[in-house]
């Protein structure tokens, strides 16, 4: 039995379902990442396995015991939320300790722990200093320092980083990673930002308008996502996800793009996928490419099999230091493709852009699920 | 701790039912608290707010006199007040209270707001000891009422106050008796009433014209508009709610004033100066006439009503949406 | 030449028009505060002169030899109907009214507001709707059933003075009144602090209850350490109305030993016995105005505020 289940979890307010049939499981020592858009019940979730929401009906195990009518302080449990929550009246100690107080652990015991939290958080400095006068990094610290004290179970974070600045969310990041390397402790993780999930899970679940899309480990989520959502909202930039038709000519089946200037685009996809496409439902379909799939032809990828390269006129250029994004029309779209820094480029200018098909993923546009 | 190890060391299923009985009965008390602790604070709304205007609302169906009488006598007292409503030669003592109502409310709100409005523009052109000068508007309104009216009914005194003041400074045609003349008496009550909250309203003001965007100001001021203009055509459209909220404090401010009249007039020369608050205390406790001041209670509550409701129905449902 | 001229005279209006405009906004304030303080002012000086100063004299000049002697006469030997023995007395009613009155009423609108924003239920809206719609009703239309029942309370506290001795404070005027205002300031009181609370975060009371706080260890533990600037607001606000409350004053103790103060000043200065002394009744007024005075002097900001909260809904 796996660490964390959660099954068939509803949460209905009046006629509104927020939660519908949600079923989940982490193993020990993993770290599970809730991530969508706002609105798609992730923090509901998360909420509901700390206990502050209470559920529908559906079950919440945790190691092995029902926690769903517990008490968020019986779960065995600890969070760290998105305003850090650190109470402002009390010094950080204070805050740090207020559990273990709550659960009348004597105050020796409770010293000891503090000394030990504040040594692997590098806090010791600060414990006599109130929420109001420490830094955002320093707060996302006590407030990880409050939950590392319980030595809990299971690590609950409601998007811990949302409130830090660009740098200092890199450097917490690599912090809980670290935290998580280091205590082995199982972690439920709810973001918005894709990049927190894959740099962070050992095991993601998108979610929208309550329901789990695809539940997997990151790589399988981002190289096989299995609904058009999935595709779109994991990567940066985004996949380029492009309305196209398929083609059998002589055996070799290929998608037709059309491109701004009327022609069409033919991107042959290699005996396997083919396949599956003509076994499809349609032959309209939507065509996903990563931008890394799409690059200049001296960087593409030497082992992939299907690689199509085709002249585009390229409209926009986006130098972003280490990669080069290049911007072309196909499909009625922008397409954004990934090239090297010092790829030499010019808006304005035709050049070849390599196609990786190996990596390219199909869906049908109707049911928005993948084909192949 | 023992209970955790031992649903840990056992089978975890075997131990479940029996734990959530458990907690479950402790829990349920848990989430009733919170409405255990509100209950007798709204419980005491109920009873003694609308359970008491329910019974205000009886008696006002009664002939009840000098003591309550419960045996209901349809709407007479309503009746009487309906009547008196036009008897204005001589004036009923209704007659005079609510067309001073009429008079002072107009009166005080509009002066509250004009002044207010005029001292919060004047306070906002970046005065220096404005917050010396702030506190000197606005105190009047830690005053009482009572002390509001002992202090200008010595004022407004012929005999003693800015007419005796005046004569003595050589100004003797100067001629101010209006708390003695049954016409004019109302007037005192607006000049004693717009001072002790007028502060008020330039405090309400000031702080929405703080609340507005400088940038709004200095985009007209490159936009080319006059100060004046500004005023006129951006700031004051925008302190509109601001003026409804005024309205709103002031209305119900100028319906409930009774103690002002007592203290300032002692009701006026025969009761000319008497607001509807002063005539349901006169008949109610003085007149004995029960039933009719109950009535006149009910109405007032009704004219309140009619202006508060609407403006907490749009503010609660606001704050949901 | 000349469009420089032209700039240095336009210049020269300009700035002559900013000093007129600087005048005439300064000149405004300045006559407006002296209108504003002259009642105090009047108060002051009159309270401070004797009769016969005063019966000849100018109610704006200056006191020739100041004396205390009518604030003495007022705390201690004024007239309140028939009796003569100063207003001390009901100054102290008003406290025994007022102290336990704000603390009550307080405390149970911090209880209230952080129930109706903290642990929300089904009919919250409601139920404060309710609650707040109390704060605006004309006391009028509940005056007259709180006597009548206040009256039963006396009476029955007079039966238990007969057979046990003592009426355990039933029917007591003071404690009627303190009652009353209890009742009709939860409104306000319950209002202001559900507002505050209203944007009190929501995630430290999670954070607690995943500590194990309860629903009072979290109100005492972490609420009310982080109220204190609504509960000054609060105990000022509640002070300052139930202090110079008249209505309810008059309805319930207007007369006796029972008094609270503004009813007092108010039969002082009605007192028509022998001669109208004015200069005890401006020190009586004055001595019925220091302690929300003094409140507005010492806490002004905070007087404010509840004065804005009460009435700006937000």
């Amino acid at each position: 039995m796996a660490f964390l289940e959660i099954s068939d979890l509803r949460k209905r307010f009046g006629s509104l379902e927020i939660l519908k049939g949600i079923n989940l499981s982490l193993d020990k020592g993993g770290f599970l990442v809730l991530v969508g858009p706002s609105g798609c019940g992730k923090s509901t979730l998360l909420n509901s396995i700390a206990g502050l929401e209470p559920i529908t009906s559906g079950d919440i195990r945790i190691d092995g015991r029902r926690v769903a009518d517990l008490h968020p302080s019986k779960r065995d449990i600890a969070m760290v939320f998105q305003s850090y929550a650190l109470y402002p009246n009390m010094t950080v100690e204070g805050n740090i300790s207020f559990g273990m107080e709550m659960r009348k652990i004597p105050l020796a015991e409770r010293k000891a722990a503090i000394e030990r939290v504040s040594k692997v958080l590098q806090i010791g400095h600060l414990l006599d200093r109130k929420p109001g006068q420490l830094s955002g990094g320093q707060r996302q610290r006590v407030a990880m320092g409050r939950a590392l004290v319980r030595d809990p179970k299971l690590f609950l974070f409601d998007e811990p980083l949302s409130n830090l600045d660009a740098k200092l969310r890199v450097d917490m990041r690599t912090e809980i990673k670290r935290l998580h390397d280091t205590t082995g402790t199982s972690m439920v993780y709810v973001t918005h930002d894709q990049v927190e999930a894959m740099t962070l899970a050992t095991k993601i679940a998108v979610m929208r308008d309550g329901e789990v899309q695809q539940f997997g480990i990151p790589s399988e989520i981002y190289n096989n996502p299995t609904t058009i959502f999935v595709a779109d909202f994991m990567g940066s930039p985004a996949m380029n996800l492009l309305p196209a038709r398929v083609e059998n000519t002589g055996g070799s089946v290929s998608v037709v793009l059309a491109r701004a200037d009327g022609d069409e685009l033919r991107l042959a996809v290699g005996e396997e996928k083919g396949k599956l496409l003509l076994r499809g439902p349609t032959p309209n379909l939507i065509v996903g490419i990563r931008p890394e799939a799409l690059t200049d032809p001296a960087g593409a990828d030497r082992h992939a099999k299907n690689v199509v390269e085709a002249e585009c006129q390229i409209e926009v250029v986006e130098p972003a230091g280490s990669d080069t994004f290049a911007v072309t029309r196909l499909a009625g779209k922008d397409v954004v493709a990934r090239l090297r820094g010092d790829a030499l480029v010019h808006a304005g200018q035709k050049t070849f852009l390599a196609f990786n098909m190996d990596k390219a993923v199909f869906f049908d546009p109707a049911t928005e699920r993948r084909i192949a | 701790m023992a209970a955790k190890d031992h649903s840990m060391t056992s089978v975890a299923i075997d131990t479940a039912p029996e734990q959530v009985t458990r907690t479950g009965i402790r829990r349920r008390l848990q989430d009733a608290l919170p409405k255990i602790v509100l209950a007798p604070s709204f419980a005491v709304t109920l009873f003694f707010v609308y359970g008491f205007i329910i019974w205000t609302g009886y008696l006002s169906f009664t002939n009840s006199k000098t003591f309550p009488s419960y045996a209901l006598t349809g709407g007479r007292a309503y009746q009487r007040l309906w009547t008196w409503t036009f008897e204005n030669d001589p004036p009923s003592s209704w007659y005079t209270s609510i067309t001073n109502m009429g008079i002072f409310g107009l009166l005080y709100i509009g002066c509250c707001l004009a002044l207010g409005l005029l001292l919060a523009i004047l306070l906002d052109q970046k005065i220096r000891g404005e917050g010396f000068l702030r506190p000197l508007y606005l105190y009047p309104m830690a005053l009482s009422l009572i002390v509001t009216g002992v202090a200008w009914k010595w004022i407004l005194d012929p005999g003693l106050g800015l007419e005796q003041t005046f004569h003595q400074m050589g100004w003797t045609s100067f001629h101010f008796d209006w708390i003695k003349n049954k016409d004019f008496v109302i007037y005192t009550v607006v000049i004693a009433g717009v001072w002790q909250a007028s502060g008020f309203v330039m405090a309400m003001f000031l702080a929405g014209l703080r609340g507005i965007d400088g940038e709004i100001m200095k985009a007209a001021q490159i936009d080319g508009a006059s100060t004046w203009q500004v005023y006129r055509r951006i700031i004051i459209p925008l302190l509109r709610p601001v003026f409804l909220s005024a309205l709103i404090v002031l209305a119900h401010m100028s319906i409930k004033s009774y103690d002002l009249v007592v203290a300032l007039t002692s009701g006026g020369p025969g009761g000319s100066a008497w607001l509807p608050s002063n005539f349901m205390y006169e008949y109610t406790f003085r007149r004995n006439e029960m039933a009719v001041g109950s009535a006149s209670a009910i109405i007032m509550l009704m004219a309140i009503s009619a202006i508060i409701v609407p403006y907490l129905y749009s503010e609660l449902r606001e704050k949901k949406s | 030449m000349t469009v420089l001229d032209m700039d240095v005279s336009d210049a020269k209006r300009m700035a002559r028009m900013r000093v007129i405009n600087r005048i005439v906004i300064y000149g405004l304030l300045g006559i407006f505060a002296v209108l504003y303080l002259m009642p105090l002012f009047v108060m002051l000086v009159t309270s401070f002169k004797t009769m016969d100063e005063i019966q000849g004299g100018n109610m704006l000049a200056l006191p020739r030899s100041p004396t205390l002697d009518a604030w003495v006469k007022a705390w201690g030997q004024a007239c309140v109907g028939l009796t003569c023995n100063g207003i001390s007395g009901y100054f102290w009613n008003s406290i025994k009214m007022v102290v336990p009155a704000v603390a009550v009423s307080t405390v149970l609108g911090a209880l209230n507001g952080y129930v109706l924003t903290k642990w929300r239920f089904r009919g919250h809206t409601l139920v404060f709707g309710l609650m707040l719609f109390a704060c605006f009703i004309p006391f009028q239309s509940v005056l007259l059933p709180m006597a009548t029942i206040l009256g039963n309370i006396t009476r029955f506290g007079i039966t238990l003075r007969s057979t046990f001795g003592t009426s355990f404070g039933l029917g007591d005027p003071t404690a009627n009144l303190a009652f009353v205002h209890v009742v009709y300031g939860l409104g306000f009181t319950t209002l202001f602090f559900r507002n505050y609370y209203a944007a009190f975060p929501d995630e430290l009371i999670k954070a607690a209850q995943m500590d194990g706080a309860g629903f009072f260890q979290i109100f005492w533990r972490i609420m009310v350490p982080n109220s204190l600037p609504i509960i000054v607001v609060t105990v000022i606000y509640q002070f300052t109305n139930i202090w110079n409350d008249y209505l309810f004053a008059s309805a319930y103790a207007g007369t006796g030993d029972a008094m609270p103060m503004t009813v007092a000043l108010n039969n002082v200065v009605n007192t028509s016995t022998g001669v109208v002394e004015y200069n005890v009744n401006m020190a009586a007024a004055m001595i019925a105005a220091l302690p929300t005075l003094i409140i507005y002097v010492v806490a002004g900001r905070y007087f404010v505020r509840g004065l804005m909260a009460g009435a700006v809904k937000g």
